[in-house]
This record gives C-alpha cells, sequence and structure tokens, in this order.
C-alpha cells in the first residue's frame, strides 16, 4: 500500500518525504485546484524545487488539477496540465472529463489518477474513466462502507486509492454545492469549501458566533472552543433539537482498519490536508508509515499503537476522530 | 422577434411519499401542459413503495396519453444491489434513460442507448458536453451551480442534436451522502431508519440557531430550503436557446406552478405571474446560481 500525502508548500513537501511518504500530491496556485487558499500551493519556481526533492529521494509527486472549469476558464486548466508534463510529474490527479480529454489528446503517456472530485463509486463509473482516458487508478469517495470498497475493488479495472486520515467530506465529494449555496464558491467551481473571505467571527455578549456570508454555522459559549466555520460541521435547529445534525467537528483516521483495507486490495492510502502546516504533514506522515510498515510486516496480529492515535488525534479537527462511512453504523 | 417556446418538464420526485400521492400526482401531470415526465427513485433505493415496474406502467400510461417519459437514475450508487438495478434500467427498451450519475452514462452509451444526463452529473465546459455527445448524450440539465453566463457560452458550442435543460423551480439539490440525515435528526442509523422520510413530503427542515431556514434533510441527500425560480429570467433563457424547462415536485401546488409556467413561456409581462408563484412555494425563491451570486440569493428582475 503506497502512501500519498499532502503538500501546500515546499516545506510541507520535505516534511512528507522525510517521514516516509512514496508520494506527495500538490496544486498550483490557482483555481485548478480543489485546496486554492490564500498563501498555498505552487509557483513554477516552488514547484521546481519541489519536484527535485522528492526525485531525489525517489519519491513520486502527483499534480491536483481536480475543480471543474466552465468554458471562459478553460485555458487555465489545459496551462495548469502542460504546466505539471513539461516538469515531468509522476501522475495527474483530474476530475473533469474536458481535462481528462485534453490530457489524454495532449499527453498520451502521461499516467492519470481520477480524482475523488470525480465522484465515481461503482466499478461501472471507473470503467467510463478507464476506457476513455486510459486512467491508472481511481480515488474513491469517502461514502462507502469497506464491504462496499472491497466489492468495488474485486469489479475495478484500474487499482483503488483510499482517504486514511484527515477532515472528513461527509457529502459525496465533486457533488457538494452547500458551499456555493451559501457564498458563490463550491469546491467545483472555485477550489474551496467555506472560503475564509466569506467567514466572519462575531463576538457576542454570550460568545462567539462563526457566520459564512452571513449565515449563522455555530453559536459558542463563553470559554468554548469555537472551531472553523466548515458548513456541514455547524449546528443547527431540526425539530426540537440543537445538534451537528450533518457532522461533527471531526476527522477520518482508519489506523484500526488498516489491515482490512490490506486484505481487501486497496492500493494506495491518501492523507488529506494540503491546507495544513508542515508540522500537520510531518506528524501524520510519520505515524501513517509507521503503521502501514507494521501492518504490512505483522498481517492479522497488527494492532493501532496508543501512541499513534494520541498524535492523531493531536491534530484532528475537535480532537475527535472516526471511522465515518467505512463503518457502518456511522451512516 | 419570434421566440422559439421551450417544452415544459416534470423532474423526477425528490421526497419519499406515499403511493396513493405518487399515483394522483401523475394522474394529475398527465393533464398539465407539461411535456415531458421524469420517473423514478433518484435518492433512496430503500424507497420501494413504487417499484420499477409501477413506474414503467406509470410511463406507459403517461406515454399514451402524449408525454415524453424519461426513467431517472438513482444518483448515488453504494452497494452492489444498486448497481444491479441500475444495469436493468440502463437495458430497459421501453423509455430513454436519465442518467444521474456516470456510472450509468457508462451502461448506456455500452448498451448503445441515448440518453439525457441529470443536473448532478457534472458538465461544466464544451468539451466535456461534446464527449458526452459522442456517446449519446441527447439532452443535458445544466448543473444547478452554473449561471446564465456559462449557459451563453455552453449554447454557443452546443453539439448539434442536443438539447439543454434548466433546472427552473424546485429546492435546489445540493449534496448527497452515505448517512441519511432524516434518520440522524430521529437518532437513528440509516439500517434501521424507520422511513422517517415518508414524515416530510417537502423534506425536513433545518434552521440556523437563528431560526434562518437554511437547507432540508431529504434522506441522504440535501436541498435548499429555498426554492430556486427563474420565472423572471424566461425571456432570457429563450433567447439563449434553451429547450426544456424543469419543475421539480413539491408536495403542494406543482400542478398549479407547471400552469404559471405555461403562461409565462408564451408572454412577455412576468411580474404578476411572479407574485402569485411566490405564495405557492413552501419557505420563499432563491436565484443566485443563475446570476453568478450565492444560490440564496434572491434578485427580483436580474435581467433588468
Amino acid at each position: 500500500m503506497e502512501l500519498v500525502c499532502p503538500a501546500g508548500n515546499l516545506p510541507s513537501l520535505k516534511a512528507a518525504v522525510d517521514n516516509g511518504a512514496d508520494a506527495v500530491y500538490v496544486g498550483f496556485k490557482d483555481d485548478t485546484n480543489a485546496r486554492h487558499f490564500t498563501g498555498l500551493n505552487f509557483t513554477e519556481r516552488s514547484f521546481e524545487k519541489a519536484i527535485n526533492y522528492a526525485h531525489d529521494k525517489g519519491r513520486k509527486v502527483f499534480v491536483a488539477i481536480n475543480t471543474f472549469p466552465q468554458p471562459n476558464g478553460f485555458k487555465r486548466w489545459k496551462a495548469a496540465v502542460d504546466r505539471a508534463a513539461d516538469f515531468g510529474v509522476d501522475a495527474l490527479i483530474l476530475a473533469d472529463i474536458g481535462v481528462l480529454d485534453y490530457a489524454r489528446e495532449r499527453w498520451p503517456e502521461m499516467r492519470l489518477h481520477l480524482s475523488v472530485q470525480a465522484s465515481v463509486t461503482s466499478a461501472e463509473g471507473i470503467g467510463f474513466y478507464h476506457q476513455n482516458f486510459g486512467i491508472r487508478r481511481v480515488v474513491l469517495p469517502r461514502v462507502l462502507s469497506v464491504r462496499q470498497v472491497a466489492h468495488v475493488i474485486s469489479e475495478s479495472p484500474v487499482p483503488v486509492e483510499v482517504f486514511g486520515f484527515g477532515s472528513l467530506c461527509v457529502m459525496v465529494e465533486g457533488r457538494c454545492l452547500l458551499s456555493s449555496y451559501a457564498t458563490g464558491r463550491s469546491p467545483n467551481t472555485y477550489g474551496a469549501c467555506s472560503p475564509a473571505s466569506h467567514v466572519r467571527w462575531e463576538e457576542t455578549k454570550d460568545g462567539t458566533n462563526t457566520r459564512l456570508n452571513g449565515v449563522l454555522i455555530d453559536h459558542y459559549a463563553e470559554g468554548e472552543k469555537a472551531g472553523y466555520p466548515t458548513l456541514c460541521k455547524g449546528r443547527f435547529q431540526v425539530g426540537e433539537n440543537t445538534f451537528y445534525a450533518i457532522e461533527e467537528p471531526t476527522s477520518l483516521n482508519t489506523l484500526s482498519l488498516l489491515p482490512e483495507l490490506r486484505n481487501i486490495g486497496v492500493s494506495a492510502i491518501k492523507v488529506e490536508g494540503r491546507q495544513r502546516s508542515p508540522a500537520y504533514v510531518a506528524q501524520v506522515t510519520a505515524v501513517m508509515r509507521a503503521a502501514i510498515d507494521d501492518c504490512l510486516l505483522k498481517a492479522d496480529s497488527y494492532q493501532p499503537k496508543a501512541q499513534w492515535m494520541q498524535e492523531l488525534a493531536e491534530v484532528s479537527e475537535g480532537s475527535q476522530t472516526t471511522l465515518g462511512a467505512y463503518h457502518r453504523p456511522w451512516q | 422577434m419570434s421566440m422559439h417556446t421551450m417544452k415544459l418538464s416534470i423532474g423526477p420526485i425528490q421526497y419519499f411519499w406515499e403511493r396513493q400521492q405518487v399515483l394522483d400526482f401523475y394522474q394529475q401531470a398527465a393533464s398539465s401542459p407539461a411535456e415531458i415526465i421524469y420517473l423514478g427513485e433518484v435518492i433512496c433505493s430503500k424507497r420501494r413503495l413504487v417499484k420499477p415496474q409501477d413506474w414503467i406502467a406509470i410511463g406507459k400510461e403517461l406515454r399514451q396519453g402524449g408525454k415524453e417519459v424519461i426513467l431517472s437514475s438513482l444518483t448515488l450508487l453504494e452497494a452492489a444491489s444498486e448497481t444491479g438495478a441500475l444495469k436493468k434500467l440502463c437495458s430497459n427498451d421501453d423509455f430513454m434513460v436519465e442518467a444521474n450519475d456516470i456510472s450509468a452514462v457508462q451502461l448506456l452509451s455500452a448498451n448503445g442507448k441515448d440518453f439525457v444526463t441529470g443536473p448532478s452529473v457534472n458538465i461544466y465546459n464544451q468539451r466535456s458536453l461534446q464527449l458526452l455527445a459522442d456517446k449519446g448524450l441527447k439532452r443535458w440539465v445544466l448543473p444547478v451551480e452554473l449561471g446564465l453566463e456559462t449557459l451563453a457560452d455552453m449554447q454557443a458550442a452546443r453539439p448539434a442534436g442536443v438539447e439543454t435543460e434548466v433546472f427552473a423551480l424546485g429546492r435546489l439539490p445540493l449534496a448527497y451522502s452515505a448517512r441519511c440525515y432524516t434518520a440522524r435528526s430521529h437518532n437513528l442509523p440509516k439500517d434501521n431508519c424507520q422511513f422517517k422520510c415518508i414524515d416530510y413530503p417537502d423534506g425536513r427542515m433545518l434552521k440556523t440557531r437563528e431560526e434562518q431556514e437554511f437547507l432540508i434533510l431529504n434522506g441522504t441527500q440535501t436541498q435548499s430550503a429555498l426554492t430556486h425560480q427563474v420565472l423572471e429570467e424566461i425571456p432570457q433563457l429563450a433567447a439563449l436557446g434553451v429547450d426544456v424547462l424543469r419543475i421539480s415536485p413539491q408536495a403542494n401546488n406543482t400542478m398549479e406552478i407547471i400552469e404559471i409556467f405555461n403562461n409565462a413561456r408564451k408572454t412577455p409581462n412576468m411580474n404578476p405571474l411572479s407574485d402569485e408563484l411566490l405564495k405557492l412555494l413552501p419557505a420563499g425563491a432563491c436565484n443566485g446560481y443563475l446570476v453568478g451570486k450565492a444560490g440564496l440569493d434572491y434578485e427580483v428582475n436580474p435581467a433588468a
């Protein structure tokens, strides 16, 4: 199982490589990728350094160009594909049918991975992208139970990558418009969910309000730790109850599932978090590396170590972790 | 100026309704001015009060009455049984299928069948549209978060023989999940959901902590609380060569709404009709997506 880690800048990429990532995935400094945040991502200059650093150490670099261009921006996505290919990256992670079609035609030898943003959850869907664009790997959305992942793998024409750790999208990726409904900007169109430009922290007489384009996402009482107003992780009223109606602020953590993921034939484990710090990347990469190595060595006697769980909890949203949709009762 | 008259369609029912309510709805739809009717369960495979063979029977009856009938596929596929049901749907010889997931596109094109794509198939640019047209796409629904500017660009390069449909009225389909939020709101897991959706024929309201009506929980789907409506933009949509306006069913007043759109597509003065329409919506209107803003925004007469 390959370990694929995120990097939003050069220090993070070095942290991933130095702590044992097999591959690092990155994006360019614009809306062609799904972590389009201020101060994040790579210019041509930093990108060249990143590729050299990883390749010198025998690791791979993947470039995510995984948002959905509209006609007036399509040129920018083509340019991103060309730039990545010119730099000799190891794979492109793409989602849009038009961009895949362009990449396949212009760079027929380039290795293409299907992004989680393509929203594909069945072998038939994977078959569409395999047949038309020759994709060589698919990243599955975080909506399937382990059993369902196993079934997809058994019929998939290409190897399967799944998420192993990080912030949890609870909606199927690539088809979630909650953010653009509230702000006009979505992961698909703009490369960001609940964008910082629309966030407001508001001190009130009894605590803190967090708002997204004016919509109240949560209210925190004095002394309660306020979290970033990611739309699906706020507290709302449904009927008589006020609660985390969609999901708690929590991160996905699959350490306890690694043997199962290995047994069903998962080819790569992805860590979420290109927007996180180099310290996060270093810590999560180190833990995941140790856990995957231990799992491959010990097979069924593998147990996640308490120290690993502790270290991952420290960098998790709300210091909580979950198995998410992999674990049926969560659904 | 002779403007072409757009067709009206009735989208698939997004909610879980009692069987009799579904049957009554399509009986009324049969005598409505809508030319196209989409049928089938698109949200949750556990909703089985109306079975696949029932949809076919309803479809045949509607077609006899002169309607164009399309069968709509499930949006988010998870279980192997769901893919199995999709395979059956995509090999049916009676009706064209609306693909709501790329899996359906793959199955239909492999079977050599023409198809429609629904709003949850991501067609954001001409190159995507062209590739799917080569596979047998005959009509596509503009993804709901895209606006008039992108629609105009898409129309300018539209492949021959492909019709364009716009989601013209309804609570916006915003997201799909493995988790059932209606069950969760009753503190139940999905595997023991007790079919709570049946109690919410327009979905269950989610409000912010200051009582703003924000989202709708509809099983595994999340919708907007506000109803997206494009009545004021009808002249613009017609000028852009849009072929079909889709009305998404709501528990009440759908036939009255279709009448309003039927009048609107024939008359240039929309304002009185618009006032009438607003009274028929469960929680107010929005149209922001169409004009490049947040989906929940509402601009009166944005074209003016």
